[in-house]
Formats: structure tokens, C-alpha cells, sequence
């Protein structure tokens, strides 16, 4: 039941969240240079004194990192009602444990994607 | 609609009655069982039973029993066959449904909570309305459908081949365990027909002396009454006689798209 929620939760995360925050930095993109400047300002990097531009640094990582995880996770559970549409995979144990491993599947590729964007910036 | 709280006149009020065990009990266990009296106009509340296990049959349905023979007569639930055939103890024990009669006692953690059937409306104490679940049974046909002759003097035959499909289908006592587990159940009931009646609705598509296939498929196919399921397992995870309408109802869904192709 638990990755039946998740996989409903993360779809709506993904198109309402995601859906807007792709939007604004599209039309951020849009509106020139300076504007574009002041969206990746917020959501990248701040000054180091700039105490509210930090704060809104670790949201947006946080909602970055969210929003990935949501993906992955929307992507495994996704995948296995693919699986289960094929009438595959109904034995009791058999579907506790690819439950288990979306979760564990979408922590993982979770944890190497930040893992490399922390790596390549340094 | 998801409803995610219950209506003012189902909330479960406090100061229901304690039964205490006799003194000089040493193995107590207490039971907290949801008591509603449409006659008293009252809310439901929850009273308590401490019963002697030493002194207690060994399931669920030993102890209510006892709790209705010697503590409180007007304790109401529905019981038959003692022995997971009939179907009629199906309530919800500690969070989980199940047969009282083939639950356990000592793998029940703690106090045990015992809960009519989940989303269904109460008539007493533990024993919900089938009224809608039956109908429900009733508008899948539940029976041999055929336009040929019957063979005279002999039974219409079945190779053990076809007869293996049926196995696995034919064991479910309709308890209601697995559709009042299920949130689409919850939510959809008047529109979804459950996870119960799927499996039987599969049990006779998968007959081979069914002839009425393609009829019950029209019937089956339908946002509501079929697509509800989002193999979401809880059905398959509770039914007391370790069924799988989960996979019956994929099976459904494949015959759905098979025919098409």
C-alpha cells in the first residue's frame, strides 16, 4: 500500500511542483540575462553574507533534491505497475520485495545524481 | 469521495464499560472491542474485556465467545463454521482483517483491538451491512451462463486441464476481508465492485464451460467497476484463505485487452 501512496503523492508532486517551478525557470530563461541572473542567484548560489539568499539556496536544494527523488521513485513504481499489468509478479513475497526496491532503487539513484552534481561543482 | 473522518454520529466516544477478570486470574489479556446500539442513539465507544487466557479457547472468536457467555450477553457478531469455511466472523482484528476463528489469539500483539469491517456501515456491535456487497455479487451473475444444450443424461464435462484453472477461485467464502481492506473499495464502493466480487467475476470467465465470456466482459468493462484497481494488494495480503484477487483482477484486465487485438 505504502509505494501504491508514494507512486500518487510523487505523480502529484512532479506535475503540480515540478510543472511550475519548470515553467518559471523557463520564462526566467525568457526574460533576459539579468532576470535569469537573480532566479540562479536564489536557487543556486547566494553570497556568502546574503543570510535570506542562503536560506532560499537550502530550500531550493532541498526541493531539487526532493523533486528527484520523486522522480525516481514515481519512474520504479511506474514500472512495476507496467510488470503487474503483464499479470507478473502477484506472489506475496515476490511483490513485497520489488515494492521494497523501488524505494531502495530511488534512494540510490537519488543519492548518486546529488552525489555527482556536488562532485562536479566542488 | 476519500472521506478521512467519520461522520459526527460514527466518532467513537470515550467511557465505554470494563469487564474485569475473575480475581486470581495470572494469564489476563484484554480485548477492546467496538460496541455501537443503533437503539440507543448513542455513539459508538469501545469496551473492555480481560479474560483469563488460561481459561480461553485459543482464536479470537473462542474469546468473544466467552466474553458474550460470561460477561456481557448483548456482545454482537456473526459466527458459524468455527473453522475459516463460512466466512461469517470476518472483522478487523489489531488493524488487520481476518476470520476471528482462525486468527490467534497470541499473534495478536498487546491489547486486541477488534473493529467491525472497515468502511462498511455498522447494523451492531461487529456485524456490518452486506446489503450492497451481496447486490454487488448478485449483478456479476454469479452462476454457469450457457446458450448450448446441456449433453442429455450427463453432466457438461471439463478437462482437469481447464477444471486447474478454477483452482485458486473457487476456495473464496466471501468473507468480504479483502474488498474492506482496500482504499479504492473505501472510497468508490457504490461504483467499484471490489476485489471480492472481481475474483468471483473471474471464476467464471476463466469456466470453461462458461459461454457467455464476451457478455461478461462488456459488463466488467468500465472505468469504475473494473479500473478502480490499482493493484495497491492490500486484498491479497489479508484474505484468510491465502487467495489472490489482485491476480485475478489482472487477469481481467488482460482478457479485456486480448479480445481487442
Amino acid at each position: 500500500m505504502l509505494v501504491s501512496i508514494l507512486h500518487r503523492a510523487t505523480g502529484t508532486a512532479l506535475a503540480i511542483g515540478g510543472g511550475i517551478l519548470f515553467a518559471w525557470w523557463l520564462a526566467a530563461a525568457a526574460s533576459g540575462p539579468d532576470y535569469y541572473e537573480s532566479f540562479r542567484y536564489y536557487a543556486v548560489q547566494a553570497e556568502a553574507g546574503d543570510t535570506l539568499g542562503c536560506i532560499v539556496n537550502v530550500l531550493a536544494r532541498i526541493v531539487a533534491i526532493g523533486l528527484t527523488w520523486s522522480f525516481f521513485q514515481h519512474l520504479f513504481s511506474g514500472l512495476r505497475h507496467f510488470v503487474l499489468d503483464t499479470g507478473a509478479g502477484y506472489e506475496l513475497k515476490t511483490n513485497r520485495m520489488w515494492s521494497i526496491l523501488t524505494i531502495v532503487g530511488s534512494i540510490t539513484f537519488t543519492a548518486l545524481i546529488w552525489g555527482c552534481i556536488l562532485l562536479a561543482r566542488g | 469521495m476519500a472521506e478521512f473522518s467519520l461522520p459526527k454520529n460514527s466518532k467513537i466516544k470515550s467511557g465505554g464499560k470494563v469487564h474485569k477478570a475473575e480475581p486470581g486470574a495470572s494469564n489476563v489479556k484484554t480485548f477492546k472491542v467496538y460496541r455501537y446500539d443503533p437503539d440507543s442513539g448513542e455513539n459508538p465507544r469501545y469496551d473492555k474485556f480481560e479474560l483469563d487466557l488460561d481459561e480461553t479457547g485459543p482464536m479470537v472468536l473462542d474469546a468473544l465467545i466467552k466474553m458474550k457467555s460470561e460477561q456481557d450477553p448483548s456482545l454482537t457478531f456473526r459466527r458459524s463454521c468455527r473453522e475459516g469455511i463460512c466466512g461469517s466472523c470476518a472483522m478487523n482484528m489489531n488493524g488487520k482483517n481476518g476470520l476471528a476463528c482462525t486468527t490467534a489469539i497470541e499473534d495478536c500483539k498487546g491489547e486486541v483491538r477488534i473493529t467491525p469491517l472497515p468502511h462498511m456501515d455498522v447494523i451492531k456491535d461487529l456485524v456490518p451491512d452486506f446489503t450492497h456487497f451481496y447486490a454487488q455479487y448478485a449483478s456479476i451473475q454469479p452462476w454457469l451462463k450457457t446458450v448450448t444444450p446441456a449433453p442429455s443424461g450427463k453432466e457438461r464435462l471439463q478437462s482437469p486441464e481447464d477444471r486447474a484453472k478454477l483452482d485458486g477461485l473457487y476456495e473464496c467464502i466471501l468473507c468480504a476481508c479483502c474488498s474492506t481492506s482496500c482504499p479504492s473499495y473505501w472510497w468508490n464502493s457504490d461504483k467499484f465492485l471490489g476485489p471480492a466480487i472481481l475474483l468471483q467475476a473471474y471464476r467464471w470467465l476463466a469456466d470453461s464451460r462458461d459461454e457467455f465470456t464476451g457478455e461478461r466482459l462488456d459488463e466488467l468493462e468500465d472505468p469504475f467497476r473494473l479500473y478502480r484497481c490499482h493493484t495497491i494488494m492490500n486484498c491479497a495480503n489479508v484474505c484468510p484463505k491465502g487467495l489472490s484477487p489482485a491476480r485475478a483482477i489482472a487477469e481481467i484486465k488482460k482478457m479485456e485487452v486480448e479480445r481487442q487485438i
